[in-house]
């Protein structure tokens, strides 16, 4: 269960890698820290301000939403056409400027976040089960199906998805590609946010906690770095693989393993475990 | 302006184009090794060591320069090699090896760490190769912290001061110039492998690993020597970092480091070896200047620890927005504005607009 | 002795023949080339015999000697080079630089030797540079030679292709449409080139063309495809009268 819960965090925040991967072929480093400032948003609208949980999440997860967009509209935007690697770097140091504003922000405190199901259990037939990692599981099969529905079955998320394919096609086709690459963002952002919420029952804030995007990357590479089904599945298997390491390997191994696993991945398959490797055409 | 009359094929392969470039790099020689005597003179030996951490930061510059701005590969676990070398410098040192001996050893070592890692990294590209490194680089850290018999651990691991043929390198002045001197050898032999076959091959495979192949360029073997040269290189500036640090301890070495070694061959400029130094005076120098302008910033801001990454980030975006080409890109348009003035034309480096680019293919 | 033989060539992409049952033989000091409509197959031979692709069936023999599985980077050095259709010039180097790559395949220096720059290394340099002077010469191109290749105009980077395939010495030159986006001027010296390499150099060439005046002004043979298989084989001016091709062309 507890193993379940954390891989579905991994599994949400590399579904937002891959969603600006499809998209935009620009790989977001700093995901994980979108994720930290998801959660601080909700710690401030819930703990300062007094809001309701849910009202928090809301207003969380729209606060993060625009700010992925403007970060596009703003700054990504220029990039499109660069080297990836530049790219990538420019994600780099916008992640350490996010973390720093952060620390300037909210301090170097943790805090907790309270929740309708923090510390509650129910015993079913014997086993006891926390509402949190229940919390964790539910919301991501929801956030999941609707993320479905919406990439298969709106004009909006087909226009994404042509956006992706091929964008000097798409503009042709008169899709906005710019406005659906922000949105685009907004929504990766907005998964972020509710990650980082649904993690913030288990794991306390603090300005640290995105470098779970670390291992989010390795829950990416699993599954194949295009495939949104892949990242989820391969965040549930790191999150197993983590506890069952934590239990049965020496210590130490619990840390590495998500890395360990990685790299076997990328040695034996790279294309991951749902991906597809392609070739240049000469 | 300056012409360049090509007589000979030689030209082309000398270390430098000219007799003007021979002087002024000359002059360049003399001002470095000079300038401890003149700090010295004006009392603020306290630069000669932030200095030194230009000719260590500048070998890893030429390091990470020959990997991701030569051949195209890039790797976010850099700080790794780093740290393999610096512990295993600072190993055999402690188990009586002589320096010569302990750095040779340590360049060996991270060499064929750098070839462990390069073997499947051939079959990567582009993002994957540099998770993988990532990761690789991540599992090394928690090596460092565990392997206590070697390490120490998180105990810390004291390194002593060179000693080079019974030579004390104790004194600031004198590591300084033994740095500098490691600094030139590997800027010549880089720049040897650039001029050579080797380098063009590497730079082949950074621009069409398909043309590369069927020019008879072996892609696994070379993408590999990139690695084992690139870790050689990082060894050699470990065992440096491992005196000048003289206290080894695992969260050195971590994804932070790796990430500030990429910056420093991004601001300086990809693809030149100019750009390398560069980096390293700008990576080695910004840590002291943030810390002069502490004093001059409100106490909540200054105080933050963090600050320095996030500084370090804001140059990062503002140098892949405005110069892609980094501080080296900078300093040819300067060069070449005063060479044309008054003629130069502001529209002569203006970046056509771009489509994206697929890279999930190479 | 079999200077280059394909042999029953044939290769898969996920149930497609892109490439099915070819053989057909190229003669030593001959020029060759295959025409066919798009998506014939041709530049998969071409990919197929420099080895980035795996053919599923068949035999490619160079020399009397069977290279079907040949390395692909060990392709140059038996002594075929060729061009790109798309132009896989290395951008961010110079023409030169382009160039000296293209003698990797006669690379005799060692690592060591070219860490210290040794005068044996400085000997080899500059053998290679005179090779390389020779062939910009020829295709007179020397005002390009300090030139970044993304800083070229189109027409002088598809000679470069032609240059940099000739750098490597090759006794088989295959080109992927050595005339597409040139214009009528560019792909008369074009043509006049491929005679030269010919006729002054003794290199075979196989080439794949679109354009029809080029084919027949140069060519000795030619081999006509249309999905993957031969339609008919024979001089420029048998093979486009020959009423397959014509069919395959004009459809019907």
């Amino acid at each position: 269960m507890n193993g379940l819960a954390v891989g579905c965090i991994y599994g949400l925040v590399a579904l937002g890698f891959v969603l600006i991967y499809k998209a935009t072929e620009l790989v977001n480093f700093a995901q994980g820290d979108l994720l930290m400032l998801g959660a601080f948003i909700a710690y401030m609208a819930v703990v300062l301000w007094g809001l309701d949980y849910w009202v928090g999440l809301v207003i969380a997860v729209l606060v993060m939403a625009v700010f992925g967009a403007l970060l596009d509209a703003v700054i990504l935007r220029r990039v499109i056409g660069q080297p990836q690697f530049a790219v990538v770097m420019l994600t780099i140091g916008l992640g350490a400027m996010f973390r720093t504003f952060a620390s300037v922000t909210w301090g170097s405190e943790i805090y907790t976040l309270p929740t309708p199901f923090s510390a509650k259990v129910t015993t079913l037939g014997g086993v006891t089960i926390s509402h949190e990692y229940v919390s964790i599981i539910v919301g991501t099969m929801i956030l999941c199906a609707v993320l479905y529905t919406f990439f298969t079955h709106t004009r909006l998320g087909v226009a994404m998805q042509a956006a992706s394919q091929n964008q000097l096609a798409a503009y042709y086709m008169g899709i906005p590609v710019k406005l659906i690459f922000s949105l685009i963002w907004a929504i990766s952002a907005g998964v972020a946010a509710v990650a980082g919420i649904l993690l913030a029952p288990v794991s306390l804030i603090d300005i640290n906690i995105g470098f779970i995007g670390l291992k989010a990357f390795a829950a990416a590479v699993l599954g194949g770095f295009g495939s949104i089904p892949g990242a989820l599945t391969g965040g549930i298997i790191i999150g197993l693989i983590e506890l069952y390491s934590g239990a049965w390997l020496p210590e130490g191994f619990k840390d590495v393993s998500a890395y360990v696993v990685l790299l076997l991945m990328l040695a034996v398959r790279p294309q991951g475990l749902f991906g597809a490797l392609g070739r240049k055409k000469v | 302006m300056r012409f360049f009359f090509k007589t000979d094929y030689v030209q082309d392969i000398r270390l430098f184009r000219d007799k003007v470039d021979t002087f002024w790099y000359a002059l360049l020689g003399l001002a470095v090794i000079a300038l401890p005597l003149v700090l010295i003179a004006l009392e603020e030996d306290y630069f000669i060591g932030e200095i030194t951490w230009v000719f260590i930061y500048g070998i890893c510059g030429l390091s990470l320069m020959v990997l991701v701005g030569f051949t195209g590969l890039v790797s976010l676990g850099h700080a790794a090699f780093l740290g393999i070398g610096a512990y295993a410098h600072a190993y055999f040192i402690q188990h009586g090896v002589p320096f010569s001996g302990a750095i040779v050893l340590a360049i060996i070592i991270t060499t064929l760490a750098g070839i462990l890692v390069g073997l499947p990294a051939l079959r990567m590209t582009g993002i994957y190769l540099a998770i993988a490194t990532l990761a690789f680089a991540i599992i090394i850290q928690e090596v460092f912290s565990r392997w206590e018999s070697v390490t120490h651990g998180f105990a810390g691991m004291p390194v002593e001061k060179a000693t080079v043929l019974g030579f004390s390198f104790e004194d600031d002045t004198a590591f300084y110039y033994l740095c500098l001197f490691f600094l030139v050898l590997a800027l010549w032999l880089t720049k040897n492998l650039l001029r050579s076959p080797t380098g063009r091959a590497w730079i082949a495979i950074r621009d069409s690993e398909i043309a590369a192949q069927s020019m008879g360029v072996n892609l696994a073997l070379y993408k590999t020597m990139a690695f084992a040269y690139s870790a050689g290189l990082m060894g050699m500036a470990g065992a440096l970092f491992a005196h000048k640090i003289a206290y080894l301890a695992p969260d050195i070495f971590t994804v932070i480091l790796s990430i500030q070694l990429l910056l420093l061959v991004i601001v300086g400029g990809l693809g030149s070896l100019h750009g390398a130094i560069f980096g390293a005076i700008f990576v080695a120098l910004l840590p002291p200047t943030i810390a002069i302008l502490r004093d001059y910033l409100p106490e909540a801001i200054s105080r933050q620890p963090g600050l320095e990454a996030g500084i370090f980030g804001l140059i990062l975006v503002l140098v892949i927005l405005f110069e892609p080409l980094g501080i080296y890109g900078r300093w040819m348009k300067i060069k070449l504005y005063f060479s044309m003035f008054p003629m130069y034309k502001r529209a002569t480096f203006k970046r056509q607009k771009s489509y994206m680019k697929s890279e999930r293919l190479r | 002795m079999t200077f280059f033989k394909a042999d029953g060539l044939a290769i898969n992409f996920g149930g497609i023949k892109a490439v099915d049952g070819v053989t057909f033989e190229v003669k030593k000091g001959e020029i060759f080339t295959i025409i066919g409509p798009n998506g014939a197959g041709k530049t998969t031979i071409f990919n197929l015999v420099s080895r980035i692709y795996e053919a599923s069936e068949g035999k490619l023999v160079f020399e009397d000697r069977d290279i079907t599985r040949t390395p692909p980077h060990q392709i140059a050095k038996l002594g075929i080079a060729r061009t790109f259709q798309n132009i896989e010039l290395f951008e961010h180097a110079t023409l030169l630089q382009n160039l000296l790559l293209a003698r990797h395949a006669h690379k005799k220096s060692g690592f060591f030797g070219e860490l210290l720059f040794t005068p044996g290394v400085r000997k080899m340099e500059l053998e290679h540079r005179e090779a390389v002077e020779k062939v910009i010469d020829f295709l007179d191109i020397q005002q390009y030679r300090d030139t970044y290749i993304v800083n070229l105009p189109y027409g002088v980077r598809k000679v470069t292709e032609l240059a940099r395939a000739l750098c490597t010495d090759p006794k088989l030159l295959l080109l992927d449409e050595p005339s597409s986006g040139l214009n009528v001027e560019e792909t008369a010296d074009m043509a006049f080139w491929i005679q030269d390499i010919k006729n002054l150099l003794g290199v075979t060439v196989l080439m794949v063309e679109h354009d029809m005046s080029l084919v027949s002004a140069v060519s000795d043979r030619v081999l006509a495809l249309n999905y993957g298989r031969m339609l008919a084989q024979g001089t420029a001016q048998e093979v486009q009268t020959h009423p397959e091709v014509v069919r395959a062309y004009l459809g019907g």
